[in-house]
């Protein structure tokens, strides 16, 4: 199981133990996770599970491949460190990881 | 009075759940008129994942979005549905004899035996950048879409975005536009390389202004635009503009039938699981936008839920009509129906 600490807006941590493979996205839902929409269920096609990764881990999790990069346009308040979490695939890697749940989704 | 468009049942959502009522409720006579915001049958399939693969369908390990929408239109088309796209429904009132008046944004009149609402997530609009108070321009100098290029013509122009849409609009406006500025967040375009190109000449050309960024502010008096803040990769910059033309894509909203009276749970219709209908009797609501205990947001629920509801719809056009219940692999009347009998 693999760490990760979402900090939904208004400050409130949210840890879950998420299951390798699986999507920082779904981990999201599944826990409820204030602000974190998810409207197209995952396909890459809305931009509203917007995360800022936390700059400690944005050289862990990496860059976004193009296809997110052109939905991360339709994103509010787009950062250096934003990434759609449906695409970011759970890994040993990421155990501890912090991302941010930005003020509102598109 | 525009015509008046006359039709058994009245389908909002020309998604794959709106598309297959079309089937069951042609099975059982009924004719279908289909309208959707879309420009094209398919709803979110077509809109938001065409090439995506889905795993759910019965007897399809695997079928892209578009794959099933194409399947279903091939499915339909014995019943020759009638399709309205790039409307929406607006408002409804009920008719002495049980029937349905629908109108359109557009003005057009359907009148429908029954209606059945497959809107899904609602329908598709254009979404509003988060821009603060952008409300108090919309409509008077913010807009999301051209309906005539004249009314451009003049202004100092800004538009957002970096797709198709933004692209189509910077090229087709900047020779009507006095000044014409494209705000996107980054160097790269998702639109088609050719218009991307003709763009990048047109900036060399000094004939329109670039600025990457995001809009963050706007700058007015009485929804009447001066400038918009751009914070860009060297800082904050102040655009003159009079005219804004965001293009952020598509978000689904429930829309005008909000304020059609009827039951709602959050935003969904909640229907009852035998005939699926909404509070309003001849009102179905099937597929993703209905809501009853145990509901599951698949696309082969949506198919369970339109066989009831065609059931239903039939007997509340035919009250007395005895509905005899046969299968399309040995019906010969049904297969008449599908041009397929023997």
């Amino acid at each position: 199981m693999t760490k990760i600490t979402y900090i939904a807006f208004d400050g409130t941590p949210f840890e879950v133990d998420a299951e390798n493979g699986s999507t920082v996205m779904e981990n999201a839902i599944k826990k409820g996770v204030p602000g974190i929409e998810a409207e197209c269920g995952g396909a890459c096609a809305c931009a509203t599970c917007h995360v800022y990764v936390d700059e400690e881990w944005t050289g862990v999790v990496g860059e976004p491949e193009p296809m997110e990069e052109d939905m991360l346009d339709f994103a509010f308040d787009v950062r250096p460190n934003s990434r759609l979490s449906c695409q970011i695939k759970v890994r040993d890697e990421l155990d501890g990881l912090v991302v941010r749940v930005p003020e509102r989704q598109g | 009075m525009s015509s008046i468009t006359k039709t058994d049942i009245l389908i909002i959502g020309a998604g794959p759940v709106g598309l297959f009522a079309v089937f069951e409720l042609g099975l059982l006579d009924l004719k279908c008129h289909l309208i959707d915001i879309l420009d094209r049958p398919g709803g979110q399939c077509a809109e938001l994942y065409p090439e995506k693969p889905i795993y759910d369908i019965p007897a399809w390990p695997s079928i892209s979005a578009q794959g099933l929408v194409d399947k279903l239109m091939q499915q339909i088309e014995p019943f020759g549905p009638a399709f309205t796209f790039n409307r929406m429904v607006s408002g409804v009132e009920k008719l002495g004899d049980g029937s349905f008046r629908v109108t359109t944004d557009e003005s057009e009149v359907f009148e429908a035996k029954a209606i059945v609402i497959a809107a899904g997530g609602g329908s598709f609009q254009p979404k509003r950048p988060p821009i603060p108070g952008i409300e108090e321009y919309e409509g008077k100098s913010v807009f999301y879409s051209v309906r005539r290029m004249e009314d451009f013509r003049g202004h100092d122009l800004l538009i957002v975005g970096g797709g198709d849409s933004a692209l189509d609009w910077t090229l087709n406006l900047q020779p009507l536009a006095r000044r014409l500025t494209l705000v996107h967040r980054r160097a790269e375009f998702r639109a088609s390389p050719d218009s991307v190109n003709r763009m990048f000449a047109l900036h060399e050309k000094e004939q329109i202004g670039f600025q990457m960024g995001q809009v963050t502010g706007l700058k007015g008096e009485n929804g009447e635009l001066r400038a918009a803040m751009v914070k860009g990769p060297h800082g904050d910059v102040e655009i003159p503009c009079t005219r804004m033309l965001p293009f952020f894509g598509l978000t689904m909203k429930l829309g005008p039938i909000a304020d059609w009276g009827l039951n709602r749970h959050e935003n969904l219709l909640p229907v009852d699981t035998e005939k699926f209908q909404t509070s309003e009797p001849g009102i179905f609501a099937v597929g993703d936008i209905n809501w009853y205990p145990g509901k599951l947001k698949l696309i082969l629920s949506g198919f369970h839920e339109v066989a009831l509801m065609a059931q239903a719809a039939k007997r509340y056009i035919s009250p007395g009509e005895r509905i005899v219940f046969q299968y399309t692999t040995s019906s010969t009347s049904l297969q008449k129906k599908l041009g397929v009998a023997g």
